[in-house]
């Protein structure tokens, strides 16, 4: 009986979605302009508004969008989804006569790969490539040395520290975010030998995503770290990492931001003058190159390294509480740059 | 019949109305609701209703949805099935998540390191990932049974302890692989004799050719629904297992076991939960990685509520909800933020809990004023019993 109810209620909704589907067609805005050149963007866990990760790829995509020209949409990622679902989303940009679909996060590359194949004539871009590795003829894969410029703010971090502790706060226990930490600690010690790097905090464990998305996370490890006397805390933790500036904000100790400038991010300004740097890592930048390149045809597949050389990472000088030690973080970075110092990624 | 069941505990079990026409006025009326609903949340959104939903459609129908749509449905419906056998018995398992995901991840190891001929590896990891799931659940029916220990929280309780577990064994050192310079950690690759291949194949000989990969594994699911529902309905365990549920005094007077069904459903439950990652491991990703869908054990509370414990039911919202799920980005595309899906979803349970409940009052309420106005009148009711 239960089961006969059952049978009727889902053919009911779906006949009242398909009517309403008949009843309206040819509303639709067509979106099937080819003379308008389309470039589709899926975000990564958080989406935009996180003031790091994806704000900078959507920034890149503003830039596109106002510079180049084109129409831009854009989608964001649920969490805990698997592959699949970032698949369909990529083949729903490309479907739709996307000419250019951008995936932000390593964990699109595996579907962008696999997407490709079937739309041999769209350009793809992923940005943070797994293992740094694509393949086929219309797939570019953008990788950051992330080590490089953590190495700086690792060292500003111990010029700047008067307790001689300073800490780091890690969205989730990932490798990606190892080499963050990695570079941040050989920064500091090759500055100040004796300065006292906290152990890492990483504020969830995969396949937990939220250490990239919730600020009470951020606050709670934050106030850990300052009450073992850090002054100084560098986060690499996405959205969550909102929570750890404001917190280190809050008790007038120096915060640095992760992946935009985030002295200038909106969300933030009440304690930007607590915002010591931040790591750039100019995913906008990516996302602008790939765009152009289409554009202008010197599109070429493969991999590209964004790094210190080409300013593809790097720290911010907003607010000046950099400009005491700039001189000294320019040294640095030549001398990376020169292949004086390698910085280590584990 | 005049005892009140609470209202949450009817809602578990997925009481309701039990005249035909309400039966069937029931959920009718709490679809039109939600729908109406939505419209109106679209509208606020700023959205123009009608053609979001038709957005909806036009990309849910395309053939590669639909392979997608039935995949996911299948892992939703496994999930909720697992959380129905405890409903059943207004036995709360929240624990579902953390018992597929450790049984998929273990299940994973141990498939990555066997190389048997074909059926049997497939089934030998199959069977661990249900004791697996089994066993884990049993930790929360052994606590309750012998402590007393509520299995919400129990079971809210071992979903970290597995997310700890997992990370801890899903690392290179114990049970995964390292892959240089990748940020995803997997366990070693399940090998081609161990994979189970897609369904496209056996459905393009009777004429259905779709894209993609549909589950090789879509059956298992369909085998689980029939026996859950052969077993509810028709065998001791079933009965004793509605009757434990509905009134466990009753249960206790004619020697059912309650502390052995507590812990028996808690094992069912979490055995099937084990199935819950199978169709992905062996079909799609051949291995637990740091993208191995998570989270699905709450997706599978909200559709068992939906689908009222019934397997067919529950095919019907694991569909539903599936459908929501894929079409969730297309809404981007006529500016409509995809979390709207979650609301959509949310108003649906509620919408479908909530008339149920008043339905099923509504009918008590109207049975009782019948007996009464009877009884007022000095009619025998014992006489005109069945006329009634």
């Amino acid at each position: 009986m239960r089961r006969g109810l059952k049978v009727s209620l889902v053919a009911l909704t779906g006949t009242a979605l398909t009517l309403t589907a008949a009843g309206c067609g040819g509303k639709k805005a067509a979106t099937s302009d080819q003379k308008t050149v389309k470039v589709g963007l899926a975000f990564d866990v958080g989406g935009r508004g996180d003031q790091s990760y994806n704000d900078s790829a959507a920034r890149g995509l503003e830039r596109v969008k106002k510079e180049l020209k084109v129409t831009t949409e854009e989608i964001s990622a649920k969490q805990d989804e698997p592959d699949a679902d970032k698949e369909s989303r990529l083949r729903l940009l490309a479907g739709k006569g996307y000419q250019m679909v951008i995936g932000i996060g390593f964990a699109y590359t595996a579907a962008v790969l696999k997407v490709a194949k079937d739309y041999p004539n769209t350009k793809f871009l992923v940005v943070d490539a797994d293992q740094c590795k694509v393949s086929g003829a219309n797939v570019l894969g953008a990788c950051f040395s992330e080590e490089q410029g953590s190495y700086l703010v690792g060292a500003a971090a111990a010029l700047k520290s008067k307790t001689g502790t300073i800490g780091f706060i890690g969205g989730v226990n990932v490798p990606l975010i190892h080499k963050f930490e990695a570079g941040y600690d050989a920064g500091a010690k090759k500055v100040k030998p004796g300065i006292k790097v906290l152990p890492g905090k990483y504020l969830t464990q995969p396949p937990n995503f939220d250490g990239f998305k919730n600020p009470a996370l951020g606050s709670e490890a934050a106030q850990g770290q300052l009450d073992q006397g850090a002054d100084v805390i560098y986060h690499a933790a996405g959205g969550a990492g909102l929570g750890v500036i404001k917190t280190v904000g809050a008790a007038g100790k120096w915060a640095i931001g992760v992946d935009s400038d985030q002295y200038a991010q909106p969300a933030l300004a009440a304690v930007k003058n607590q915002i010591l740097t931040s790591m750039v890592k100019r995913v906008d930048l990516s996302v602008y190159d790939f765009v152009k390149s289409v554009g202008d045809g010197t599109f070429k597949a493969g991999t590209k390294q964004y790094n210190l050389a080409n300013d593809g990472v790097g720290f911010a000088v907003s607010g000046g509480h950099m400009d005491d030690i700039k001189a000294q973080l320019d040294d640095l970075k030549a001398q990376i740059v020169a292949g004086k110092i390698v910085v280590p990624t584990e | 019949m005049s005892k009140k069941v609470p209202a949450w505990q009817a809602v578990l079990r997925g009481l309701g109305p039990r005249g035909m026409a309400l039966r069937i006025g029931a959920p009718v009326l709490a679809l039109l609701i939600s729908l109406g609903i939505t419209m109106v949340l679209l509208r606020v959104t700023g959205a123009d209703p009608v053609s979001s939903v038709q957005a909806m459609v036009d990309y849910g129908t395309t053939p590669n949805s639909v392979v997608d749509i039935l995949n996911r449905a299948t892992r939703y419906y496994l999930s909720a099935v697992a959380v129905a056998i405890g409903f059943r018995m207004a036995l709360l398992n929240i624990g579902v998540d953390g018992q597929y995901r450790l049984a998929a991840l273990l299940a994973a190891a141990l498939a990555g390191a066997l190389s048997l001929p074909a059926p049997f590896g497939q089934i030998l990891t199959i069977v661990a990932a249900m004791v697996v799931g089994g066993l884990w659940a049993a930790i929360a029916g052994v606590l309750k049974v012998t402590r007393g220990v509520s299995e919400v929280l129990s079971t809210i309780m071992l979903n970290s302890i597995a997310t700890g577990l997992i990370a801890y064994l899903l690392n290179p050192k114990r049970l995964a692989e390292m892959r240089p310079g990748s940020n995803n950690i997997a366990t070693p690759q399940v090998p081609s004799s161990g994979r189970v291949g897609a369904l496209n194949g056996a459905l393009s000989a009777i004429g259905i050719d779709l894209p993609g990969r549909l589950y090789g594994l879509l059956p298992v699911a369909i085998v689980v629904g029939i026996v859950f529902w052969v077993v509810v309905n028709y065998t001791r365990f079933g009965f004793d297992l509605k009757v434990s549920g509905l009134a466990p005094g009753a249960a206790e007077a004619s020697g059912v076991s309650a502390k052995k069904m507590i812990v028996v459903t808690m094992v069912t439950s979490g055995a099937i939960a084990g199935l819950i990652g199978m169709p992905e491991l062996l079909g799609a990703s051949y291995e637990y990685s740091l993208n191995f869908p998570a989270g699905l054990g709450f997706t599978g509370i909200t559709v068992a509520l939906l689908g009222r414990n019934h397997p067919l039911g529950i095919a019907f919202a694991a569909v539903l909800f599936a459908f929501l799920d894929q079409t969730s980005d297309v809404l981007q595309e006529v500016e409509v933020p995809k979390e709207i899906v979650g609301v959509m979803q949310g108003v649906v349970v509620l919408t479908v809990v909530i008339v149920y409940e008043l339905v099923r009052r509504f009918e008590i309420r109207r049975e009782q004023r019948a007996v009464a106005g009877e009884l007022a009148t000095g009619h025998d009711l014992a006489r005109a019993g069945k006329g009634r």
